[in-house]
Protein backbone atom coordinates (compact mmCIF):
# COMPACT_ATOMS: atom_id res chain seq x y z
CA UNK A 1 0.00 0.00 0.00
CA UNK A 2 1.48 3.87 -1.22
CA UNK A 3 1.17 6.32 1.63
CA UNK A 4 -0.08 9.20 -0.02
CA UNK A 5 0.68 12.56 1.21
CA UNK A 6 -2.32 15.16 1.05
CA UNK A 7 -1.60 18.28 -0.58
CA UNK A 8 -1.77 20.75 2.75
CA UNK A 9 -4.43 23.65 2.07
CA UNK A 10 -3.52 26.80 3.13
CA UNK A 11 -4.82 27.29 6.52
CA UNK A 12 -5.29 31.01 7.25
CA UNK A 13 -7.17 30.25 10.58
CA UNK A 14 -4.63 28.50 11.85
CA UNK A 15 -2.07 31.19 10.61
CA UNK A 16 -4.05 33.94 12.29
CA UNK A 17 -3.86 32.39 15.42
CA UNK A 18 -0.21 32.42 15.68
CA UNK A 19 -0.29 36.47 15.17
CA UNK A 20 -1.87 38.16 18.39
CA UNK A 21 -1.84 41.44 17.34
CA UNK A 22 -4.15 40.57 14.44
CA UNK A 23 -6.84 39.49 17.48
CA UNK A 24 -6.45 42.69 19.72
CA UNK A 25 -9.50 44.53 20.76
CA UNK A 26 -9.72 48.35 20.07
CA UNK A 27 -13.01 50.14 21.76
CA UNK A 28 -16.08 50.00 19.59
CA UNK A 29 -14.27 48.98 16.99
CA UNK A 30 -14.99 45.66 14.43
CA UNK A 31 -11.66 43.27 14.52
CA UNK A 32 -8.57 44.61 13.20
CA UNK A 33 -8.02 44.19 9.29
CA UNK A 34 -4.55 44.76 8.70
CA UNK A 35 -3.86 45.36 4.86
CA UNK A 36 -0.63 47.45 5.15
CA UNK A 37 2.19 44.84 5.18
CA UNK A 38 4.02 46.49 2.31
CA UNK A 39 5.24 48.34 4.76
CA UNK A 40 5.95 46.29 7.24
CA UNK A 41 4.26 42.75 8.38
CA UNK A 42 2.93 41.43 11.75
CA UNK A 43 5.00 38.83 13.47
CA UNK A 44 4.04 35.78 14.59
CA UNK A 45 4.19 34.65 18.76
CA UNK A 46 7.41 32.41 17.99
CA UNK A 47 9.48 35.80 16.77
CA UNK A 48 7.99 37.81 19.50
CA UNK A 49 8.90 34.87 22.00
CA UNK A 50 12.52 34.46 20.05
CA UNK A 51 12.86 38.08 21.14
CA UNK A 52 12.55 37.84 25.09
CA UNK A 53 14.35 34.43 25.21
CA UNK A 54 16.91 35.53 22.94
CA UNK A 55 17.29 38.52 25.85
CA UNK A 56 16.40 36.34 29.01
CA UNK A 57 18.75 33.47 27.94
CA UNK A 58 21.04 33.92 25.23
CA UNK A 59 21.87 37.61 25.53
CA UNK A 60 26.35 38.71 24.93
CA UNK A 61 28.17 40.31 22.25
CA UNK A 62 29.33 38.40 19.78
CA UNK A 63 32.13 37.05 18.48
CA UNK A 64 35.54 35.98 20.55
CA UNK A 65 33.45 35.99 23.62
CA UNK A 66 35.06 32.94 25.25
CA UNK A 67 32.47 31.80 27.46
CA UNK A 68 29.28 29.80 26.94
CA UNK A 69 26.69 32.81 26.74
CA UNK A 70 29.07 34.50 23.95
CA UNK A 71 29.28 31.39 21.89
CA UNK A 72 25.75 30.41 22.15
CA UNK A 73 25.19 33.74 20.26
CA UNK A 74 27.42 33.87 17.99
CA UNK A 75 26.14 30.08 17.14
CA UNK A 76 23.08 31.28 17.08
CA UNK A 77 23.71 34.32 14.84
CA UNK A 78 25.91 32.63 12.35
CA UNK A 79 23.40 29.72 12.15
CA UNK A 80 20.84 32.35 10.59
CA UNK A 81 23.51 32.98 7.84
CA UNK A 82 23.38 29.76 6.75
CA UNK A 83 19.38 29.91 7.17
CA UNK A 84 19.36 33.04 4.93
CA UNK A 85 21.74 31.17 2.25
CA UNK A 86 19.51 28.45 2.01
CA UNK A 87 16.40 30.42 1.80
CA UNK A 88 17.26 32.48 -0.90
CA UNK A 89 19.60 29.20 -2.30
CA UNK A 90 22.92 31.22 -1.96
CA UNK A 91 25.87 29.39 -2.82
CA UNK A 92 27.70 30.45 0.01
CA UNK A 93 26.83 32.11 4.04
CA UNK A 94 29.44 34.27 3.14
CA UNK A 95 27.50 35.95 0.68
CA UNK A 96 24.88 37.06 3.15
CA UNK A 97 25.39 40.54 5.14
CA UNK A 98 23.34 41.57 7.97
CA UNK A 99 22.22 45.08 7.69
CA UNK A 100 19.35 46.88 9.22
CA UNK A 101 17.21 47.11 6.23
CA UNK A 102 16.66 47.06 2.45
CA UNK A 103 17.55 50.98 2.15
CA UNK A 104 20.71 49.75 4.42
CA UNK A 105 21.60 47.31 2.22
CA UNK A 106 21.59 49.47 -1.07
CA UNK A 107 23.24 52.58 0.43
CA UNK A 108 25.83 49.89 0.95
CA UNK A 109 26.93 49.08 -2.52
CA UNK A 110 25.89 52.05 -3.88
CA UNK A 111 29.16 53.59 -1.13
CA UNK A 112 31.26 50.64 -1.00
CA UNK A 113 30.87 48.99 -4.70
CA UNK A 114 30.30 52.82 -6.17
CA UNK A 115 33.36 54.27 -4.93
CA UNK A 116 35.46 51.51 -5.66
CA UNK A 117 34.29 51.20 -9.46
CA UNK A 118 32.40 54.05 -10.62
CA UNK A 119 34.22 56.82 -12.89
CA UNK A 120 33.10 60.14 -14.25
CA UNK A 121 30.57 59.83 -16.90
CA UNK A 122 29.42 55.63 -16.42
CA UNK A 123 26.09 55.43 -16.38
CA UNK A 124 24.72 54.20 -13.52
CA UNK A 125 20.58 52.81 -14.64
CA UNK A 126 17.37 52.53 -12.56
CA UNK A 127 13.35 52.89 -13.51
CA UNK A 128 11.23 55.29 -12.43
CA UNK A 129 9.04 52.62 -10.44
CA UNK A 130 11.66 52.13 -7.90
CA UNK A 131 11.25 52.68 -3.93
CA UNK A 132 12.81 56.51 -3.24
CA UNK A 133 15.48 54.29 -1.38
CA UNK A 134 16.73 52.68 -4.56
CA UNK A 135 17.18 56.01 -6.55
CA UNK A 136 18.84 58.51 -3.80
CA UNK A 137 21.67 56.37 -3.02
CA UNK A 138 22.42 56.82 -6.67
CA UNK A 139 21.82 60.34 -6.98
CA UNK A 140 24.37 60.62 -3.83
CA UNK A 141 27.15 58.47 -5.14
CA UNK A 142 26.51 59.84 -8.64
CA UNK A 143 26.73 63.16 -7.07
CA UNK A 144 30.35 61.91 -5.64
CA UNK A 145 31.78 59.86 -8.55
CA UNK A 146 30.56 62.27 -11.19
CA UNK A 147 28.67 59.18 -12.47
CA UNK A 148 25.22 59.92 -14.78
CA UNK A 149 21.75 58.52 -14.24
CA UNK A 150 19.77 56.76 -17.12
CA UNK A 151 16.03 56.27 -16.05
CA UNK A 152 14.31 53.14 -17.34
CA UNK A 153 10.62 54.49 -17.54
CA UNK A 154 7.07 53.09 -17.36
CA UNK A 155 4.01 52.76 -19.47
CA UNK A 156 0.74 53.91 -18.13
CA UNK A 157 -0.45 50.39 -17.40
CA UNK A 158 2.62 50.90 -14.73
CA UNK A 159 4.59 48.33 -16.11
CA UNK A 160 8.33 48.73 -17.34
CA UNK A 161 8.79 49.98 -20.59
CA UNK A 162 11.02 48.01 -22.31
CA UNK A 163 12.20 49.64 -25.04
CA UNK A 164 13.96 52.36 -22.86
CA UNK A 165 15.52 49.67 -20.95
CA UNK A 166 16.92 48.20 -23.99
CA UNK A 167 18.26 51.72 -25.30
CA UNK A 168 19.64 52.14 -21.83
CA UNK A 169 21.85 49.08 -21.67
CA UNK A 170 22.97 49.81 -25.84
CA UNK A 171 25.20 52.48 -23.44
CA UNK A 172 26.63 50.13 -21.17
CA UNK A 173 25.65 51.20 -17.86
CA UNK A 174 27.99 50.11 -15.14
CA UNK A 175 25.27 49.33 -12.67
CA UNK A 176 21.17 48.31 -13.44
CA UNK A 177 19.31 48.67 -10.07
CA UNK A 178 15.66 47.41 -10.46
CA UNK A 179 12.48 46.32 -7.82
CA UNK A 180 11.39 42.62 -8.48
CA UNK A 181 7.77 44.11 -7.30
CA UNK A 182 7.15 47.84 -7.02
CA UNK A 183 5.85 48.78 -3.45
CA UNK A 184 3.17 51.41 -4.96
CA UNK A 185 1.79 49.76 -7.96
CA UNK A 186 2.35 45.51 -7.33
CA UNK A 187 3.75 45.40 -10.48
CA UNK A 188 6.44 42.14 -11.00
CA UNK A 189 9.13 42.54 -13.36
CA UNK A 190 11.33 40.55 -15.28
CA UNK A 191 13.94 40.95 -13.28
CA UNK A 192 15.89 37.07 -14.33
CA UNK A 193 15.63 38.74 -18.21
CA UNK A 194 16.58 42.13 -17.61
CA UNK A 195 19.81 41.12 -15.45
CA UNK A 196 20.22 38.68 -18.36
CA UNK A 197 20.27 41.52 -20.69
CA UNK A 198 22.53 43.90 -18.04
CA UNK A 199 25.13 41.30 -17.90
CA UNK A 200 25.11 41.11 -21.76
CA UNK A 201 25.45 44.96 -21.66
CA UNK A 202 28.78 44.27 -18.86
CA UNK A 203 26.79 45.82 -15.55
CA UNK A 204 26.45 45.03 -12.08
CA UNK A 205 22.43 44.16 -11.39
CA UNK A 206 21.09 44.86 -8.05
CA UNK A 207 17.38 44.09 -7.07
CA UNK A 208 15.58 45.61 -4.89
CA UNK A 209 13.74 42.28 -2.96
CA UNK A 210 11.78 44.27 -0.18
CA UNK A 211 8.12 43.54 -1.40
CA UNK A 212 9.46 40.41 -3.51
CA UNK A 213 11.30 38.01 -1.03
CA UNK A 214 8.67 37.97 1.69
CA UNK A 215 5.97 36.58 -0.94
CA UNK A 216 7.44 34.46 -3.53
CA UNK A 217 10.08 31.78 -3.91
CA UNK A 218 13.11 34.26 -4.68
CA UNK A 219 16.11 31.98 -5.75
CA UNK A 220 18.91 34.06 -6.52
CA UNK A 221 21.36 31.52 -8.53
CA UNK A 222 18.37 31.45 -10.85
CA UNK A 223 18.07 35.10 -11.08
CA UNK A 224 21.93 35.49 -11.51
CA UNK A 225 21.57 39.15 -9.27
CA UNK A 226 25.08 40.24 -8.04
CA UNK A 227 23.00 41.87 -5.08
CA UNK A 228 19.51 41.43 -3.55
CA UNK A 229 18.29 43.47 -0.94
CA UNK A 230 15.48 43.20 1.44
CA UNK A 231 14.18 43.57 4.75
CA UNK A 232 13.12 41.14 7.44
CA UNK A 233 10.47 43.45 9.01
CA UNK A 234 8.31 42.88 6.10
CA UNK A 235 8.40 39.12 6.44
CA UNK A 236 7.76 38.67 10.17
CA UNK A 237 11.02 39.28 11.14
CA UNK A 238 11.65 42.33 13.47
CA UNK A 239 12.42 45.35 12.75
CA UNK A 240 16.60 46.02 12.68
CA UNK A 241 17.66 43.04 10.75
CA UNK A 242 17.67 42.86 7.22
CA UNK A 243 19.99 41.05 4.88
CA UNK A 244 22.17 41.91 1.83
CA UNK A 245 23.22 39.14 -0.21
CA UNK A 246 25.66 39.73 -2.74
CA UNK A 247 27.72 37.62 -5.15
CA UNK A 248 31.29 36.58 -3.04
CA UNK A 249 33.35 37.28 -6.05
CA UNK A 250 32.36 41.15 -6.05
CA UNK A 251 32.00 41.56 -2.28
CA UNK A 252 35.61 40.31 -2.42
CA UNK A 253 36.12 43.64 -4.45
CA UNK A 254 34.42 45.73 -2.31
CA UNK A 255 35.66 48.15 -0.20
CA UNK A 256 34.36 48.18 3.67
CA UNK A 257 30.95 50.84 3.92
CA UNK A 258 31.78 51.65 7.60
CA UNK A 259 34.73 51.17 9.68
CA UNK A 260 35.14 50.02 13.17
CA UNK A 261 35.05 46.71 15.13
CA UNK A 262 34.58 43.61 13.33
CA UNK A 263 35.48 44.44 9.88
CA UNK A 264 39.25 44.51 10.89
CA UNK A 265 42.02 42.23 9.92
CA UNK A 266 44.62 44.00 11.72
CA UNK A 267 44.36 47.75 13.03
CA UNK A 268 47.48 49.84 13.68
CA UNK A 269 47.31 53.77 13.92
CA UNK A 270 48.30 54.48 10.51
CA UNK A 271 46.91 51.53 8.03
CA UNK A 272 44.07 48.88 8.87
CA UNK A 273 43.57 45.54 7.01
CA UNK A 274 40.04 44.31 6.10
CA UNK A 275 38.18 41.51 7.34
CA UNK A 276 37.20 39.23 4.47
CA UNK A 277 33.53 38.84 3.70
CA UNK A 278 30.86 39.05 4.99
CA UNK A 279 32.50 40.49 8.31
CA UNK A 280 33.87 43.55 6.55
CA UNK A 281 30.65 45.10 5.99
CA UNK A 282 29.51 44.43 9.38
CA UNK A 283 31.26 46.89 11.66
CA UNK A 284 30.38 46.78 15.29
CA UNK A 285 27.46 45.15 17.15
CA UNK A 286 25.17 43.77 15.33
CA UNK A 287 21.12 43.48 15.54
CA UNK A 288 21.85 40.16 17.08
CA UNK A 289 18.65 39.56 18.71
CA UNK A 290 16.78 40.76 15.70
CA UNK A 291 18.75 38.40 13.32
CA UNK A 292 17.60 35.47 15.35
CA UNK A 293 14.30 36.27 15.62
CA UNK A 294 14.70 36.68 11.66
CA UNK A 295 15.73 33.26 11.49
CA UNK A 296 12.42 31.91 13.13
CA UNK A 297 10.27 34.07 11.00
CA UNK A 298 11.91 31.98 8.13
CA UNK A 299 11.54 28.83 9.49
CA UNK A 300 7.87 30.06 10.35
CA UNK A 301 7.76 31.04 6.87
CA UNK A 302 9.67 27.94 5.12
CA UNK A 303 6.98 25.65 7.22
CA UNK A 304 3.91 27.16 5.46
CA UNK A 305 6.21 27.06 1.89
CA UNK A 306 6.60 30.53 0.20
CA UNK A 307 4.77 28.79 -3.12
CA UNK A 308 1.74 28.64 -1.80
CA UNK A 309 1.71 32.08 -0.05
CA UNK A 310 2.41 33.16 -3.44
CA UNK A 311 -0.55 31.54 -4.51
CA UNK A 312 -2.85 32.49 -2.01
CA UNK A 313 -1.59 35.88 -2.52
CA UNK A 314 -2.06 36.03 -5.81
CA UNK A 315 -5.46 34.48 -5.32
CA UNK A 316 -6.73 37.33 -2.76
CA UNK A 317 -4.91 39.72 -4.40
CA UNK A 318 -7.54 39.13 -7.95
CA UNK A 319 -10.36 38.50 -5.21
CA UNK A 320 -9.21 42.46 -4.40
CA UNK A 321 -9.16 43.53 -7.55
CA UNK A 322 -12.56 42.23 -8.38
CA UNK A 323 -13.82 43.98 -5.31
CA UNK A 324 -12.09 47.51 -5.77
CA UNK A 325 -13.62 47.38 -9.46
CA UNK A 326 -17.57 47.19 -7.77
CA UNK A 327 -16.58 50.27 -5.88
CA UNK A 328 -18.31 53.59 -7.67
CA UNK A 329 -15.59 56.21 -8.14
CA UNK A 330 -12.20 53.97 -7.65
CA UNK A 331 -9.67 53.66 -9.67
CA UNK A 332 -6.83 51.21 -9.53
CA UNK A 333 -3.33 52.96 -10.52
CA UNK A 334 -0.84 50.82 -12.21
CA UNK A 335 -1.39 46.89 -13.82
CA UNK A 336 -5.08 46.12 -14.15
CA UNK A 337 -4.93 42.51 -13.89
CA UNK A 338 -3.50 39.49 -11.52
CA UNK A 339 -0.85 39.21 -14.81
CA UNK A 340 2.80 39.83 -13.22
CA UNK A 341 1.02 41.54 -10.39
CA UNK A 342 1.53 41.24 -6.68
CA UNK A 343 -1.36 41.33 -3.96
CA UNK A 344 -0.85 45.16 -3.45
CA UNK A 345 -3.69 47.49 -4.62
CA UNK A 346 -3.08 51.52 -5.16
CA UNK A 347 -5.84 53.23 -6.07
CA UNK A 348 -7.63 56.14 -6.32
CA UNK A 349 -10.96 57.31 -5.47
CA UNK A 350 -13.24 60.84 -7.28
CA UNK A 351 -13.25 63.59 -4.88
CA UNK A 352 -12.30 61.95 -2.12
CA UNK A 353 -8.44 62.48 -1.01
CA UNK A 354 -6.39 59.30 -0.40
CA UNK A 355 -5.60 60.48 3.02
CA UNK A 356 -9.20 60.97 3.89
CA UNK A 357 -9.70 57.73 2.11
CA UNK A 358 -7.33 55.76 4.48
CA UNK A 359 -8.78 57.62 7.37
CA UNK A 360 -12.38 57.30 6.77
CA UNK A 361 -11.12 53.10 6.51
CA UNK A 362 -9.33 53.42 9.87
CA UNK A 363 -12.49 54.16 11.99
CA UNK A 364 -13.52 50.75 10.23
CA UNK A 365 -10.23 49.11 11.53
CA UNK A 366 -9.16 48.72 8.39
CA UNK A 367 -5.47 49.60 8.39
CA UNK A 368 -4.02 50.70 4.51
CA UNK A 369 -1.33 53.32 3.82
CA UNK A 370 -1.87 57.06 1.94
CA UNK A 371 0.33 58.60 0.69
CA UNK A 372 3.40 58.51 -2.29
CA UNK A 373 4.91 55.11 -0.43
CA UNK A 374 8.48 56.36 -1.29
CA UNK A 375 7.44 56.18 -4.94
CA UNK A 376 7.21 60.00 -5.79
CA UNK A 377 8.52 59.96 -9.47
CA UNK A 378 6.61 56.82 -10.84
CA UNK A 379 3.45 58.33 -9.11
CA UNK A 380 4.12 61.66 -10.72
CA UNK A 381 4.95 59.11 -14.00
CA UNK A 382 0.84 58.11 -14.04
CA UNK A 383 -0.21 61.43 -13.25
CA UNK A 384 -1.06 60.99 -9.65
CA UNK A 385 0.27 62.86 -6.35
CA UNK A 386 -1.07 60.16 -3.97
CA UNK A 387 -2.98 56.80 -3.35
CA UNK A 388 -4.32 54.79 -1.10
CA UNK A 389 -2.61 51.24 -1.30
CA UNK A 390 -3.96 47.88 0.28
CA UNK A 391 -1.48 44.95 0.44
CA UNK A 392 -2.62 41.57 1.56
CA UNK A 393 -0.19 38.88 3.16
CA UNK A 394 -0.46 35.04 4.56
CA UNK A 395 -2.44 36.00 7.21
CA UNK A 396 -5.34 38.13 5.53
CA UNK A 397 -8.22 36.57 4.38
CA UNK A 398 -11.50 37.17 2.14
CA UNK A 399 -13.30 38.89 4.85
CA UNK A 400 -10.40 41.55 5.83
CA UNK A 401 -11.03 42.58 1.82
CA UNK A 402 -14.65 42.60 2.12
CA UNK A 403 -14.31 44.36 4.74
CA UNK A 404 -11.96 47.22 2.58
CA UNK A 405 -14.80 47.63 0.11
CA UNK A 406 -17.46 48.22 2.50
CA UNK A 407 -15.50 50.77 4.08
CA UNK A 408 -14.55 52.35 0.34
CA UNK A 409 -18.04 52.51 -0.25
CA UNK A 410 -18.70 54.42 3.25
CA UNK A 411 -16.19 56.67 1.89
CA UNK A 412 -17.69 57.21 -1.14
CA UNK A 413 -21.22 57.86 0.35
CA UNK A 414 -19.82 60.13 2.59
CA UNK A 415 -18.61 62.27 0.21
CA UNK A 416 -21.15 61.91 -2.75
CA UNK A 417 -23.90 62.13 -0.21
CA UNK A 418 -26.53 62.12 -3.33
CA UNK A 419 -25.20 58.95 -5.15
CA UNK A 420 -26.12 57.05 -2.05
CA UNK B 1 -20.88 49.97 10.88
CA UNK B 2 -19.54 52.92 12.69
CA UNK B 3 -21.02 55.48 15.17
CA UNK B 4 -20.76 59.05 12.82
CA UNK B 5 -20.10 60.92 16.08
CA UNK B 6 -16.36 60.01 16.31
CA UNK B 7 -16.05 60.89 12.61
CA UNK B 8 -14.19 63.88 11.39
CA UNK B 9 -15.76 63.86 8.47
CA UNK B 10 -18.76 65.70 9.51
CA UNK B 11 -20.85 68.76 7.24
CA UNK B 12 -18.67 71.63 8.67
CA UNK B 13 -15.35 69.57 6.86
CA UNK B 14 -17.31 68.02 3.87
CA UNK B 15 -18.91 71.67 3.37
CA UNK B 16 -15.95 73.71 3.44
CA UNK B 17 -14.17 70.80 1.73
CA UNK B 18 -16.72 71.21 -1.25
CA UNK B 19 -17.99 74.34 -1.13
CA UNK B 20 -14.58 76.34 0.21
CA UNK B 21 -14.62 79.97 0.67
CA UNK B 22 -12.12 82.52 -0.19
CA UNK B 23 -10.35 80.02 -2.65
CA UNK B 24 -8.18 81.82 -5.12
CA UNK B 25 -5.16 83.72 -5.42
CA UNK B 26 -4.54 87.23 -5.57
CA UNK B 27 -2.37 89.48 -7.82
CA UNK B 28 -0.60 91.48 -6.68
CA UNK B 29 -1.14 90.81 -2.66
CA UNK B 30 0.95 92.12 0.80
CA UNK B 31 2.70 88.82 1.30
CA UNK B 32 2.18 85.61 -0.14
CA UNK B 33 3.07 82.39 1.19
CA UNK B 34 2.83 78.30 0.74
CA UNK B 35 3.96 75.22 2.44
CA UNK B 36 3.65 71.41 1.83
CA UNK B 37 2.35 68.76 4.77
CA UNK B 38 5.59 66.37 3.85
CA UNK B 39 3.99 63.21 5.84
CA UNK B 40 1.12 63.47 3.17
CA UNK B 41 1.64 66.59 0.18
CA UNK B 42 -0.91 68.89 1.74
CA UNK B 43 0.04 72.22 0.01
CA UNK B 44 -1.23 75.42 0.96
CA UNK B 45 -0.66 78.87 -0.48
CA UNK B 46 -2.69 81.88 1.64
CA UNK B 47 -2.55 85.48 -0.35
CA UNK B 48 -3.13 88.63 1.93
CA UNK B 49 -3.59 91.81 0.91
CA UNK B 50 -3.41 94.03 4.05
CA UNK B 51 -5.23 97.68 4.44
CA UNK B 52 -5.18 99.62 7.47
CA UNK B 53 -3.19 97.08 9.58
CA UNK B 54 -6.04 94.94 8.85
CA UNK B 55 -6.92 91.60 6.47
CA UNK B 56 -8.69 93.28 3.92
CA UNK B 57 -9.04 90.85 1.85
CA UNK B 58 -7.97 86.54 1.81
CA UNK B 59 -7.40 83.43 -0.21
CA UNK B 60 -6.07 80.26 -0.32
CA UNK B 61 -5.04 77.87 -3.04
CA UNK B 62 -3.57 74.48 -2.67
CA UNK B 63 -4.59 70.35 -3.15
CA UNK B 64 -5.01 67.80 -0.14
CA UNK B 65 -7.19 66.16 2.01
CA UNK B 66 -10.54 67.31 3.19
CA UNK B 67 -9.01 68.43 6.85
CA UNK B 68 -6.02 70.38 5.21
CA UNK B 69 -8.31 72.53 2.48
CA UNK B 70 -11.53 72.69 5.03
CA UNK B 71 -9.07 74.10 7.46
CA UNK B 72 -7.74 76.46 5.62
CA UNK B 73 -10.92 77.80 4.20
CA UNK B 74 -12.57 78.18 7.65
CA UNK B 75 -9.31 80.08 8.86
CA UNK B 76 -9.63 82.11 5.87
CA UNK B 77 -13.25 83.35 7.03
CA UNK B 78 -11.82 83.48 10.71
CA UNK B 79 -9.48 85.90 9.92
CA UNK B 80 -11.06 88.21 6.72
CA UNK B 81 -11.23 92.14 8.71
CA UNK B 82 -8.83 90.84 11.87
CA UNK B 83 -5.86 93.12 12.70
CA UNK B 84 -2.59 91.60 11.80
CA UNK B 85 -1.94 91.82 15.69
CA UNK B 86 -5.01 89.94 16.23
CA UNK B 87 -3.98 87.42 13.45
CA UNK B 88 -0.74 86.62 15.03
CA UNK B 89 -2.04 85.68 18.11
CA UNK B 90 -4.69 82.99 16.69
CA UNK B 91 -3.86 79.79 18.73
CA UNK B 92 -4.02 76.09 17.51
CA UNK B 93 -7.41 75.90 20.23
CA UNK B 94 -8.66 78.73 18.85
CA UNK B 95 -8.85 77.38 14.82
CA UNK B 96 -9.49 73.71 16.57
CA UNK B 97 -12.81 75.70 18.72
CA UNK B 98 -13.85 76.93 15.23
CA UNK B 99 -13.65 73.79 13.41
CA UNK B 100 -15.36 72.43 16.53
CA UNK B 101 -14.52 68.87 15.78
CA UNK B 102 -11.76 66.66 17.82
CA UNK B 103 -9.12 66.93 15.77
CA UNK B 104 -7.02 63.22 16.63
CA UNK B 105 -3.08 63.65 16.83
CA UNK B 106 -3.25 61.98 13.34
CA UNK B 107 -4.93 64.89 11.84
CA UNK B 108 -3.12 67.91 13.96
CA UNK B 109 -0.50 68.77 11.36
CA UNK B 110 -3.51 68.35 8.19
CA UNK B 111 -5.71 70.82 10.36
CA UNK B 112 -2.67 73.53 11.23
CA UNK B 113 -1.16 73.63 8.02
CA UNK B 114 -3.26 76.30 6.72
CA UNK B 115 -2.65 78.50 10.10
CA UNK B 116 0.91 78.18 9.67
CA UNK B 117 1.40 79.20 6.32
CA UNK B 118 -0.95 82.23 7.38
CA UNK B 119 1.88 83.22 10.36
CA UNK B 120 4.59 82.32 8.68
CA UNK B 121 3.57 84.87 5.89
CA UNK B 122 2.45 87.44 8.34
CA UNK B 123 6.08 87.29 9.85
CA UNK B 124 8.65 86.35 6.89
CA UNK B 125 9.37 83.84 7.60
CA UNK B 126 11.43 81.44 5.17
CA UNK B 127 10.58 78.70 6.36
CA UNK B 128 7.06 77.87 8.56
CA UNK B 129 7.85 74.50 10.17
CA UNK B 130 10.49 74.51 12.36
CA UNK B 131 10.00 77.94 13.92
CA UNK B 132 5.94 77.29 14.08
CA UNK B 133 6.13 73.60 14.64
CA UNK B 134 3.56 74.08 17.92
CA UNK B 135 2.01 77.58 16.46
Amino acid sequence: MTMTTAVPTFDTASIRADFPILHQARPGKPPLAFLDSAASSQKPQAVIDTLTGYYAETNANIHRGVYDLSERATHAFEQVRRQTAQFLNAASPREIVFVRNTTEAINLVAQAWGRANLQPGDLIVFSTMEHHSNIVPWQLIAEQTGARLGFIGVTGDGRLDLDSFDALMAQEPKLVAITQVSNALGTVNPVKDLAAKAHAAGAVVLVDGAQSVPHMPVDVQDLDCDFLAFSGHKMLGPMGAGVLYGKKALLDTMPPYMGGGSMIRKVTLEKTTWADVPARFEAGTPSVGDVIGFGVALTYLDSIGMANIWQHEMELGGYMLDALRDVPGLHLIGPQDMTDRAGVASFIMDGVHPHDVAAILDEDNVAVRAGHHCAQPVLSALGVHSTTRASVYLYNTQDDVDRLAASLRRAYGIFHPSDR
Amino acid sequence: MNDATDSIYREIILEHYKNPKNRGTLDPADFTYEDVNPLCGDEVRIDVRVADGKVSEIRFSGRGCAVSQASASILTEMVEGQSLEDVKSIGKEELFDEIGIPISPARVKCALLGLKVLKAGLYGLDHASDELEDI
